[in-house]
């Protein structure tokens, strides 16, 4: 792929690794950040992978724009031939979907939507070709997603549906984004799922909604105790649909600090992945529930 | 040692310099809106210039004090009055416990900042005391002031360790002001000017488009705030054909969810810009055409709704040399407070 760079004002290099997504342009865009981390070059102060790209934020008293520039692009070269594997975590996260509380925000906004009708389920079922809601969500929650980028707003995750392209779920956003949404919707947009950490305005359709806190600034949460931010780019998930008295279980064990996410260690390699995806995931499946 | 909130005003917030260091996890800068106004302010009241201040918008709050203190106001015009005597901007002052500063309706510019001597000393969050509501993190509470509300004052004055030298340095200190050819407000009258640095996605748009977008004047929308100033009021941008790349989305407008810089400009379908500020978000699906420059960042925190403003493109060597000299003004500024 070739990469394109460009200026964002005089404190930001962004970089285009590729117009469209896909798990090699966001192991290239992690590749590229990690080494200009290690490089440890003055004046850089934010090291920000994304899917497809990554932006590097500098302060141009300490570091001259063109000559960061130079220095990035010198990385490009020993990162090319860096492998597309990563040691990461699988993660459960469970999901109510069609649950009542997205339910009443796409109902509330129904003007700002291609679908003012139906369902942002039931649109985007539609769209890609499910016979019925239920269909569309046994696909959804059929394989596991790989976190491609953190952002947006507070530890917000982008995941990435690990199937072959062809059987990739599309959704357009919302014609004009809402101004509210539910704290920890599950959404999507484009290609991409997503769970919104806060409450807030956003594009993507409202799927359903989990009961698992993924950003805590009190850190009052057990497992966000070492750090507020749950996610990190590399993570994999897979959802687990759920219904209202599991939802309600899983809100009673947070609140009595009981709960804990399952989590496993798994590795992942892109080469495999690509030459095997149901294997890959199948095996990642067993390990989390192993 | 310590401030109470008598009244809020729209929305008053303990800001620093900002969070640097987690924006690749969605947690934004945050800080002062216009840094070289707090800064300012701090130098007055013989604080750090990353001290914790107040910023409030459109409109002043009501506060009493429990401890004499120095106080001085910095950004947008907004009369101050101690116990109904009014006090100049710009300029420090001696507040005794028990007054009230309160302050009168917005004269020009749209940002106030309050420094106290000592700094507000909310906990730090990530290294800073910035408030950043949407995710409810740092300042008081993580959200905007409301009456009632207590803060402490701190000890990010540059002598607050040297007990013996306070009442010299307090005489100093007293009466501090910012000559007013070194002020920044940002003008009533005409147009502002913002310069950008075209790039970016800026190829997404059509030669003509490109250069409306320079020629026409645009207006700050009533969508103005921390995390972003929108505009309206210019001919909508035009985007030269493609097929949607694989994940970006169908709108001409839509890229592969990316990172966003600080002060990137969007435009969501074309039609209307987006200014990311100081609470930006990381990152979305929206092209950007270019970036405000560094050195004019300030100057859109002092920008009411309704104003009118022109881009105007600059090169890298304009937007390097245009920081230089803001650099420039505030090293003659600390040199005045020696």
């Amino acid at each position: 792929m070739k990469l394109r760079y460009t200026f964002g004002g005089d404190e930001h290099i962004f970089v285009e690794v590729s117009e469209e997504m896909s798990l090699e342009a966001f192991f290239i865009s992690l590749s590229m950040t990690k080494a200009v981390k290690a490089a440890e070059i003055k004046g850089v102060t934010e090291i920000c992978p994304a899917n497809a790209s990554f932006q590097i934020k500098f302060n141009p008293d300490d570091i001259k724009p063109q000559d960061l520039l130079l220095e990035i692009q010198k990385l490009e070269e020993q990162t090319s031939t860096a492998e597309a594997s990563l040691n990461t975590r699988i993660i459960e996260i469970p999901v109510y979907y069609q649950d009542p509380w997205t339910h009443e925000t796409l109902l509330r906004f129904r003007d700002r939507h291609q679908n003012p009708k139906g369902s942002d389920l039931e649109f985007a079922a539609r769209s890609n070709g499910y016979p019925s809601v239920e269909k569309f969500i046994e696909a959804h929650s059929g394989s596991p997603w790989f976190v491609s980028m953190v952002g947006f707003v507070s530890g917000l995750p982008f995941l990435y549906q690990m199937v072959e392209r062809s059987k990739q779920i599309q959704v357009p956003k919302y014609l004009r984004p809402r101004t509210d949404t539910p704290k920890l919707s599950v959404g999507y947009g484009g290609c991409f799922s997503c769970i919104y950490s806060v409450r807030g305005a956003g594009g993507y359709q409202l799927f359903g909604i989990t009961p698992m806190p993924i950003f805590d600034p009190q850190q009052k949460v057990s497992y966000l105790q070492e750090f507020m931010v749950f996610f990190k780019p590399g993570d994999i998930v897979k959802w687990k649909p759920i219904d209202r008295k599991e939802y309600d279980r899983i809100l009673a064990e947070l609140a009595a600090e009981t709960f804990t996410p399952k989590i496993k260690k798994a590795a992942f390699s892109l080469d495999e992945f690509n030459k095997d995806i149901q294997g890959t995931n199948k095996k990642l499946e067993d390990i989390l529930y192993s | 040692m310590s401030v109470k909130i008598l009244q809020p005003g729209l929305a008053t917030t303990v800001q620093d310099l900002g969070r640097p260091g987690y924006y690749h996890l969605g947690i934004p800068l945050s800080g002062a809106m216009d840094r070289f106004a707090l800064r300012v302010a701090n130098l007055l009241v013989g604080n750090h210039e990353t001290a914790a201040g107040l910023e409030a918008v459109f409109m002043g709050p009501t506060l009493e004090f429990t401890s004499d203190a120095i106080v001085a106001i910095t950004g947008a015009t907004m009369p101050a009055k101690l116990d109904g005597v009014a006090k100049p901007g710009w300029t420090s002052f001696a507040v005794k416990a028990g007054q009230k500063l309160s302050f009168d309706y917005l004269r020009a510019g749209a940002r106030l900042y309050i420094a106290v001597s000592g700094g507000i000393n909310t906990p730090l969050a990530l290294g800073s005391r910035s408030t950043y509501a949407i995710g409810a993190l740092g300042g008081f509470q993580g959200r905007a002031l409301q009456a009632g509300d207590v803060l402490l004052l701190g000890q990010q004055g540059k002598q607050d360790k040297q007990d013996k030298q306070d009442k010299q340095d307090k005489g100093k200190i007293l009466g501090r002001s910012v000559p007013e050819n070194m002020r920044r407000i940002a003008s009533a009258s005409a147009a502002t000017s913002l310069r950008v640095l075209p790039g970016l996605y800026w190829h997404r748009i059509t030669k003509e488009s490109g250069e409306h977008f320079f020629e026409d004047t645009w207006k700050v929308a009533p969508e103005a705030d921390r995390m972003g100033y929108r505009f309206k009021g210019g001919r909508p941008l035009t985007f030269v054909d493609r097929k949607p790349p694989f994940g970006a989305g169908s709108d001409p407008s839509n890229i592969t969810d990316a990172c966003y810089p600080y002060g990137s400009l969007q435009v969501p379908g074309g039609s209307e810009p987006i200014v990311l500020h100081r609470d930006a978000v990381s990152g979305g699906g929206y092209f950007m055409l270019g970036t405000v420059i560094s050195a004019d960042m300030d100057l859109i925190g002092q920008l009411q709704p309704n104003v009118a403003v022109k881009f105007v493109k600059v090169d890298m060597e304009e937007a390097l040399h245009a920081r230089a000299k803001r650099k420039a003004l505030l090293e003659k500024i600390r040199a005045l407070f020696v």
